[in-house]
């Protein structure tokens, strides 16, 4: 005869969970996977009711996610920060550098190039975020924004205050390295735009649909057949080439730390796309090909 | 523990007989405390026992993970970036100070935690643990801050650990703005740590009372 199982917290005492129909026999391991399998994974807003799998009483477990903003509104601010923070730096603002620096210009080539690469960078991720991405989530927590933005900013600041400074060094190889990194850095940057591009393309406008990405005929689309998210890969290149342009120690631990960061959310990627679909090209990686 | 890291500090002539004849070669000067050795030996033996017994732990002490790491990695500072990393330091009372407060404190914590784990432990154990930090723990800190703040003109004079500009990487660091910056940081971590360490008194301390009334 089968019995009701009824789960309560246990500091409020209020009710959590009513399991109707739990054979007597049933471990305590049993009741507890019983328990979390009701509580379900989260509903898409999609979701139709009659085709949710409950009973003629459908419990929704309600959790309130905190004080959310808008993907769009943290991209714009955390973006916008660096784009005009390195410009302060660049132009010598008074209060940053020596007085007698106050509004004079650098005179290493350099110097100017990277204003324009960096500045480009800033300008791209701005005009993507208004009208390439398409988003999941409409938005993300609050306190989001406060961490994105310093550390953005924060970095920002720290690169360009050695960059654009009186005493900046260039590059050790001279103009063949500023070169060589400059091609890195605009491949890099058309790699990225490409890629974003065509994720947009996946996705019609307004809807929240989940493909396989594929390589297209833009040859910078390629890099799908080896990694899943190879706008990240083009992003760590970017900076990579950066780095090398302006043989800046803090730009190399900017990469770096964004590089991990990306590697975190390439796994978290990958990990879904092979959960969501049985048929995923096996030859992919995550960010870099063949090695993670 | 700290007597057994002591005696081992004394014989070790080896490998460590650099370090420990530096610290000893400072001898006109009284130098009080273990010394240097004797505390990496510590600090080595704390790091090891934490990560070890964090798993045994999780369920017998609401240890918690971070905030361990945290002391763990700002005694390693104290100890390597700080006192060992300027000599003239090693002679202040400051380090006296901060050396017998973790060694009191570590002999009760791992008391507490063996006893714990062979499901014996005396209630004074218990109760020195939460109790006697209320005054180690501010004593720790004052030792600390005062070794930082006794170290940091010849931090100034010898531009220790820091580089300037120009440089071929376009990088700078300055070690005594950056201790600076550490001691300022004691002021909105060392109440929480503190008031953590309080609030987990009420909750032991108030338990066992409650255990003992149904007794």
């Amino acid at each position: 005869m089968c019995k009701h199982v009824e789960i309560l917290d246990a500091k409020t005492r209020e009710k959590l969970c009513f399991l109707d129909k739990v054979e007597p026999q049933a471990t305590i391991a049993e009741i507890k996977n019983l328990f979390t399998k009701s509580q379900g994974k989260s509903l898409k807003d999609e979701d139709v009711l009659q085709k949710l799998p409950v009973g003629t009483t459908a419990t929704f477990y309600f959790r309130d996610l905190g004080a959310q903003i808008s993907w769009v509104t943290v991209f714009l601010t955390e973006y916008a920060g660096p784009l005009f923070i390195y410009l302060l730096f660049y132009f010598r603002v008074p209060f940053i550098y020596g007085h007698k620096y106050d509004f004079t210009s650098s005179r290493h080539t350099v110097v100017h190039l990277a204003c324009i690469c960096h500045s480009f960078h800033y300008v791209k991720r701005l005009l993507e975020t208004l009208f390439v991405h398409r988003f999941s989530h409409g938005t993300m927590p609050l306190r989001n924004i406060f961490k994105n933005c310093t550390y953005y900013w924060g970095f920002a600041a720290w690169m360009a205050y050695y960059i654009n400074h009186p005493l900046y060094t260039p590059p050790s190889y001279g103009a063949q390295q500023v070169k060589l990194a400059l091609a890195i850095f605009v491949i890099c940057q058309l790699g990225n735009f490409s890629i974003h591009m065509a994720l947009r393309d996946l996705r019609p406008a307004g809807s929240k649909t989940r493909k396989i990405p594929y390589p297209t005929k833009n040859p910078f689309t390629w890099l799908f057949l080896l990694v899943s998210c190879p706008n990240y890969t083009y992003e760590v290149g970017s900076w990579i080439g950066f780095a090398i342009m302006t043989q800046c120690l803090p730009v190399a631990l900017f990469s770096l730390v964004g590089f991990t960061q990306m590697t975190i959310w390439a796994k978290g990627k990958h990990r879904s796309y092979l959960k969501e679909f049985r048929d995923y090209p096996p030859l992919r990686m995550p960010i870099i090909p063949f090695l993670l | 523990m700290a007597a057994a890291a002591a005696t081992a500090a004394t014989k070790g002539n080896g490998g460590g007989g650099g370090r420990a004849g530096a610290g000893e070669a400072s001898g006109t000067r009284k130098k009080k405390g273990p010394g240097p050795l004797a505390t990496a030996y510590l600090v080595i033996y704390n790091v090891v026992m934490t990560a070890g017994l964090r798993f045994n732990l999780k369920g017998i002490v609401p240890s918690s993970v971070v905030l361990t790491s945290f002391q763990v990695m700002s005694r390693v500072f104290i100890i390597w970036a700080v006192t060992h990393s300027v000599k003239e330091v090693q002679s202040e009372d400051s380090v006296l100070l901060f050396v017998i407060a973790w060694t009191i404190t570590e002999i009760i914590r791992y008391s507490f935690y063996t006893f714990s784990l062979l499901n014996h432990l005396p209630y004074l154990i218990k109760w020195a643990r939460y109790t006697l930090f209320i005054v180690l723990y501010p004593m720790g800190v004052s030792g600390e801050l005062l070794t930082m703040y006794a170290a940091l003109p010849f931090v100034r004079q010898a531009g220790l650990y820091s580089i300037s500009l120009p440089n071929k990487y376009n990088f700078s660091f300055d070690y005594y703005a950056f201790l600076i910056l550490i001691m300022i940081s004691y002021i909105p971590i060392f109440p929480q740590l503190y008031f953590h360490m309080i609030h987990q008194r009420r909750k032991v301390l108030s338990h066992t009372e409650e255990h003992k009334k149904f007794e």
